[in-house]
C-alpha cells in the first residue's frame, strides 16, 4: 500500500461554512463555525453534539434554523426553505458499525453507492478500491460472516466507491477492538489520500485524533468551542497527564535479532520486537527521551538522533522541550533542574537517546 | 374415503383461490400501511392504526353486514362507483376475495410491521448517503429486508383465508359451484342429514392444506439465510 500512497498528488480541501440551531428534546445543538481543510478533527465529549451535527451536515435531520455551506453550495438553508436531501449532498458516512446490506454480497454493497454516482463523477473504481482494501477474495461472498475488520473495510469501500466530496466519520473506531483500531485507521488515512477525499473525522479519543486530522474543531455542551490542532490538544493535555505521548509512524526496513529497523522520516530507529505489519504506529513517551549537550560518545541506548529544540514549555512540573529530527518533530520531558543543567535554549543543536524498548507499539 | 362430489372440488378449489387472490391482493397495500406506520409521522396515523385493526376485534359477521352495506346496490361504494362501472360484486366469489382480504389484512400488516421495525435505521442512512433516494431505499433495501415478514403474513393470511367463513357467508352467499368455499360446505354438510362423513373429510383436506402451508412456510425460512 506504501507505493500506491504516493500516487496521489495535490490536496483537496473543503471549505464547510455551518450556522445551525437544532432542539433535541432537553438537548441544544447551537454551532457557528468556518473550517477548511482536508483532515478535520470534530473532537468533544460524548453527548456534545458531535453526532448531531454529523447527521446535521449530511441531511439525515434539518436542523431548526440557519444555514449549511459546502464548497460555496448551499445544502440547507432555513430563511430560503432550503434542504438538499442526503443522496443528492455527495457526502459519504463511515459509521461507528459497518452497518452493511445483509442481503447484498460483498461486491453488492460495494457497489451500491457507485452505481447512483453520475458517470461525471465516477472517478474512483471498483478495481482501485478492492486494491486498496485488500479484499478482492471476498467479493462474491456474503456479509454476515466476515470478520470486524474485513466489514468495516468494505464498509469504507462502499462508502468511497460513492465518490463523495466529503467524507463524514462518526467515531469509526469506537467499536473496533484495540489491536485492529490502527490498522483501520491505516486504511482510512491511507484510502482518503489516495483518492484525495478530504473527511471529517469525528471522535472523543484524543489519540485517534492526533493521528487522523491536522486541524481540530473542539465541541461540548451543543457548542463549537474553539479551533486548534490535535497536537496542541495533546500538549495542553500534558500537565494532567502523565507526560506526553510521541506519536511514530514507522515504515519496517528489517529485523535481526529481536531488534526491528524501522525508517522515520529521514531517520533509522532501533526497536525492541517485531511487527508482522510493514507499517506501524508506535507510542513513545516524552519522559522515555533522554537529551544530552553533546554526543554522549557509546551509550546503551540504541536511538541517537541530533536535534533542534523547537521549543521549550512548562508542562506543570516538569520542561517540554519541543524536538525537530530532520523532517520530524518529537516532545520530550526533563526536569527543571536538568533543564538548567543542559541550558537548553530555542534553536540550540541537542542529542536525545531512546531505548529500543522504550516504544510501545500501537498495532 | 368416499368420493367427493363436482361441488365439492369447487369449494377446494375455490377456497385455495380465494384465499390467494386476497393474499396477492393485499400484499402491496399491506406493505405500503406497514411502511406508513413504521417510518412516518403523519396526523391520523392513530386513525389508521384503528381502521386497519378493526377487523381483528370485531366479530367477522359485523364485517361482512358493513361490507354488504358500502359495496350493495345502495351503499356509498356500491351505488356510486360499482354500478356506474357495470361491477357486480354482491354474491360472486370477488366479494369472498373482498371480505377475505379485509379480515385477513391486519395480520399481514402486523407481520411486515414486526419485519420493518427490525429493520437498523442506520442502513437506511446508509443508503440514503450512498445516493438512494426515498423510494429508491424503499425497493432496495426495506422491501428485501422485509421479505420475512412479507412471507410470514403471506402464509398467515392465506390460512386464515381458508377459513375465512362468517363476512364471506354475508357477503357471497353460500352457492355450491359459485360461492361455496370449504368452512361454507362444511357447515352445509353438517347441517344436513348424513353429512357427517363428508364433512369430516372437508375438514382432513383443510387440516392437509393447512400443514402443507406450514411446512412450505418452514422450508422458505431455511432458505432464506444466506450460508455463506
Amino acid at each position: 500500500m506504501n507505493g500506491l500512497v504516493g500516487a496521489w498528488s495535490g490536496r483537496i480541501n473543503v471549505d464547510l461554512k455551518v450556522k445551525v440551531k437544532k432542539q433535541l428534546g432537553a438537548f441544544s445543538l447551537d454551532a457557528d463555525f468556518t473550517v477548511q481543510g482536508n483532515k478535520v478533527g470534530v473532537f468533544g465529549p460524548s453527548g456534545g453534539g458531535k453526532s448531531t451535527l454529523v447527521s446535521l451536515i449530511a441531511g439525515l435531520r434539518h436542523p431548526d434554523r440557519g444555514f449549511i455551506i459546502l464548497d460555496g453550495e448551499t445544502l440547507f438553508n432555513s430563511d430560503r426553505g432550503l434542504h438538499i436531501p442526503p443522496e443528492h449532498r455527495r457526502i459519504g458516512m463511515v459509521f461507528q458499525r459497518p452497518h452493511l446490506f445483509p442481503h447484498l454480497s460483498v461486491k453488492g454493497n460495494l457497489l451500491y453507492g457507485y452505481k447512483r454516482c453520475e458517470g461525471k463523477n465516477r472517478k474512483i473504481t471498483l478495481d482501485s478500491v478492492v486494491d486498496v482494501m485488500q479484499i478482492g477474495h471476498l467479493l462474491d461472498r456474503g456479509v454476515r460472516h466476515l470478520s470486524g475488520g474485513e466489514k468495516q473495510r468494505i464498509a469504507i469501500g462502499r462508502t468511497v466507491l460513492s465518490n463523495p466530496r466529503l467524507l463524514l466519520m462518526d467515531e469509526p473506531l469506537s467499536a473496533v477492538d484495540d489491536n485492529l483500531k490502527f490498522q483501520i485507521i491505516s486504511y482510512l488515512k491511507d484510502t482518503c489520500e489516495f483518492f484525495g477525499i478530504p473527511y471529517l473525522f469525528i471522535s472523543h479519543a484524543l489519540l485517534e485524533m492526533r493521528v487522523m486530522t491536522n486541524h481540530v474543531l473542539t465541541i461540548a455542551d451543543g457548542h463549537v468551542t474553539g479551533q486548534t490542532t490535535a497536537e496542541d490538544l495533546a500538549i495542553c493535555g500534558m500537565k494532567d497527564a502523565d507526560g506526553y505521548a510521541n506519536i511514530l509512524r514507522l515504515e519496517a526496513l528489517q529485523y535481526m535479532n529481536g531488534i526491528s529497523a524501522y525508517q522515520w522520516g529521514d531517520q533509522r530507529l532501533l526497536i525492541s520486537g517485531h511487527s508482522p505489519l510493514a507499517e506501524t504506529f508506535f507510542e513513545l513517551m516524552s519522559t522515555d527521551i533522554t537529551l544530552f549537550k553533546r554526543h554522549p560518545g557509546v551509550t546503551s541506548a540504541r536511538n541517537l538522533l541530533k536535534a533542534t529544540v523547537a521549543a521549550i514549555f512548562n508542562t506543570g512540573s516538569r520542561i517540554g522541550v519541543g524536538l525537530k529530527c530532520g523532517s520530524e518533530r518529537l516532545v520530550a520531558e526533563i526536569t527543571k533542574e536538568a533543564a538548567d543543567e543542559l541550558e537548553i535554549r530555542e534553536g540550540e543543536e541537542i542529542y536525545a537517546a531512546m531505548k529500543a524498548v522504550a516504544f510501545r507499539r500501537l498495532m | 374415503m368416499p368420493i367427493f362430489s363436482h361441488s365439492d372440488y369447487l369449494a377446494i378449489l375455490l377456497s385455495v383461490r380465494v384465499a390467494v387472490v386476497a393474499t396477492l391482493l393485499s400484499l402491496p397495500f399491506g406493505f405500503a400501511v406497514a411502511y406508513l406506520m413504521t417510518y412516518k409521522r403523519f396526523r391520523g396515523r392513530i386513525a389508521l392504526d384503528v381502521i386497519v385493526n378493526l377487523p381483528l376485534t370485531l366479530p367477522p359477521v359485523v364485517v361482512g353486514y358493513l361490507l354488504l352495506l358500502l359495496l350493495g346496490q345502495n351503499g356509498l361504494v356500491g351505488k356510486w362507483l360499482l354500478q356506474p362501472l357495470g361491477i357486480r360484486l354482491i354474491f360472486t366469489w370477488k366479494a369472498a376475495v373482498i371480505a377475505t382480504a379485509v379480515v385477513g389484512f391486519p395480520l399481514m400488516v402486523r407481520s411486515i410491521r414486526t419485519g420493518m421495525e427490525a429493520i437498523d435505521e442506520r442502513l437506511i442512512q446508509a443508503s440514503r448517503t450512498l445516493g438512494a433516494g426515498w423510494f429508491d431505499t424503499i425497493l432496495t433495501v426495506i422491501l428485501p429486508l422485509s421479505i420475512r415478514g412479507l412471507i410470514a403474513g403471506s402464509i398467515l393470511m392465506f390460512a386464515r383465508g381458508l377459513g375465512e367463513f362468517g363476512a364471506t357467508i354475508i357477503v357471497a352467499g353460500n352457492i355450491p359451484g359459485v360461492t361455496q368455499t370449504i368452512p361454507l360446505a362444511i357447515y352445509e354438510y353438517v347441517s344436513s342429514p348424513r353429512g357427517d362423513v363428508l364433512a369430516v373429510s372437508l375438514c382432513l383436506v383443510s387440516i392437509t392444506i393447512s400443514v402443507l402451508v406450514l411446512l412450505f412456510h418452514e422450508w422458505l425460512g431455511g432458505r432464506m439465510v444466506r450460508a455463506d
